[in-house]
């Protein structure tokens, strides 16, 4: 079998993070492919919400919107908008959040909104979508994002959503539980340290070194004390995601 | 009083105005393409467009320079990226200025919410440690009067007029859709006025609960416009064109390409199925 891409244990080390049961509402793109590849393989009983309303959905091919029919024709329940948000998300009931971004920071905030100033942006990104209230209220957050100098930085050029502020206690002084447990990338799994708040490598995937994610990495980043190896994607990870994504390409190009 | 059931062209001029404030919703679900492009073929300019998720019938309104203010949370193409005329616009003014109200989802639910229900501004635990509400003044702080929580406020969205696309009408003018309901029935009992195009009209309903019904009274025009949601998708009636999405990346990545496409495909033709003709062809 051909060996696992960056991407793909990227994927596969995100998806081994939700726990079977988890009520998760997920981001659309790779949080979604991640979290599908979850309830295929160790996490069955997974309920993935998607902002659409669609609670419970059990897609067999990865929606391109976060809305696509399929998610509505195999969820548990179709909710309207509002209430995803109020009764669902803002009441309590989701455990695991799980987001990309455009840029994230050293203290785990997220932009999705600018790059460069509001007023007059260098880039005008799609805006903050469901995230904001996602990052805010899930118990915890996961966040999967490529390992570039521009997505990971110092200091994100506008805080769409809240992690832990400028770190320490912020978040929680601020009123706030939860916040992001880990971040994903294509070449380490982040965690923030118990007290500074700071996101440092704990997991480092394999083939990769130290100086390539300095490299990457837009704040001067360090390396946990235990700091591992992530473990490889096994056989059965890989054929279920390499399944998924085949048989979503195949639906895509049914309906072009 | 019953709506009137009528063609969609003589909808769209009697209820929409140049300046007015008017909300196109659909959450990728049942997306009022139709309407909005007789919105552009119609001319009409300086509305204020307000939607959760503003996507490529969006685009194209901004392009044209149907609106000067967008109110909205999200505005991308989804599973492709970004919406080159609303870029052009924040990013360069062209091919006007456009100011923006930007909220969140959430927000945006609750101010929907709220218009619905004769409150000025909805509540909502969200945006501590955001940057958004120090660029959005509709977006503020209040400590709960019973709890001292601090919760997030933002003020109730009214639209002149809401438009939506629903699968079905009945022969009375009552509305019924259903699959993902987005916001609908939130904007359109919000709104002033509200248009709703339907695939089709039908004798009786199959099904008369637990589906989205907003009564006849509540409506004020219903135009049958078969396909009307394409490229987006009717639940139970047609699959989204994905492929049109993927493809209007590049139609709209220049301005002479995309003035070109609406000029032939939009502002050429007469009514959405001339636009379609053309689009097939």
């Amino acid at each position: 079998m051909k060996e696992a891409s960056s991407q793909e244990i990227m994927t596969v080390t995100a998806a081994r993070l939700l726990r079977d049961g988890t009520v998760c509402f997920v981001g659309i793109g790779i949080p979604s492919m991640a979290a599908n590849l979850a309830r295929l393989t160790h996490a069955p009983n997974v309920v993935l919400i998607y902002e659409s309303g669609t609670i419970g959905a059990k897609p067999s091919v990865l929606p391109l919107s976060i809305g696509d029919g399929e998610l509505a024709e195999t969820a548990d329940t179709v909710v309207s908008t509002p209430e995803i948000f109020t009764h669902w998300l803002q009441s309590g009931r989701v455990e695991v959040g799980f987001l990309g971004a455009a840029q994230v920071d050293k203290f785990a905030n997220l932009n999705s909104t600018v790059i460069g100033s509001y007023d007059s942006p260098k880039v005008r990104l799609p805006g903050a979508g469901g995230a904001p209230e996602i990052a805010a209220l899930a118990k915890e957050t996961l966040i999967i994002i490529e390992h570039d100098k521009r997505k990971l930085v110092d200091r994100v050029d506008f805080v769409t959503s809240a992690g832990y502020f400028r770190g320490g206690n912020e978040r929680s002084d601020a009123g706030l539980s939860g916040g992001p447990s880990a971040v994903i990338t294509d070449l380490v799994v982040l965690e923030p340290d118990s007290v500074s708040k700071e996101l440092v490598v704990t997991k480092i995937h394999a083939g990769v070194t130290k100086e390539q994610v300095r490299d990457s990495t837009g704040w001067e980043i360090r390396f946990a004390n235990n700091l591992s190896q992530t473990e490889s994607p096994s056989e059965e990870e890989l054929v279920t995601l390499r399944d998924l994504i085949r048989r979503t390409k195949e639906a895509r190009r049914k309906l072009s | 009083m019953a709506p009137k059931i009528t063609d969609l062209k003589s909808a769209i001029q009697s209820f929409i105005e140049p300046g007015m404030q008017v909300a196109i919703e659909g959450f990728t679900h049942l997306i009022p393409f139709a309407a909005a492009q007789e919105i552009i073929r119609q001319g009409m300019t300086g509305l204020t467009l307000i939607r959760l998720t503003p996507d490529v019938i969006y685009d194209q309104m901004i392009g044209m320079g149907c609106a000067n203010k967008l109110i909205f949370s999200w505005g991308g193409n989804p599973g492709v990226g970004s919406l080159h005329r609303l870029r052009d616009a924040v990013e360069n003014g062209w091919p006007n200025s456009l100011e923006l109200d930007e909220r969140s989802h959430a927000a945006m639910c609750v101010a929907y919410t709220a218009g619905a229900s004769g409150l000025p501004f909805g509540a909502l635990r969200g945006f501590v440690g955001s940057d958004l509400p120090g660029h959005n003044p509709s977006i503020r702080f209040l400590d709960c009067p019973f709890t001292k929580d601090k919760l997030a406020v933002t003020s109730a969205i009214q639209p002149d007029v809401a438009i939506i696309h629903a699968q079905q009408a009945d022969r009375q003018g009552n509305v019924m859709l259903w699959g993902i309901v987005g916001v609908q029935k939130d904007i359109a009992l919000a709104a002033k006025r509200v248009v709703v195009t339907v695939e089709e009209v039908v004798d009786e309903f199959a099904v008369k609960s637990n589906v989205t019904v907003l009564p006849s009274w509540t409506v004020d025009a219903i135009c049958e416009v078969p396909g009307g949601a394409s490229p987006s998708y009717a639940h139970d009636y047609y699959q989204r064109d994905n492929a049109a999405y993927t493809e209007w990346n590049e139609i709209s990545r220049s301005r002479e390409k995309f003035l070109e496409w609406m000029e032939y495909h939009v502002l050429e033709t007469k009514s959405f199925g001339e636009f379609r003709e053309r689009i097939v062809s």
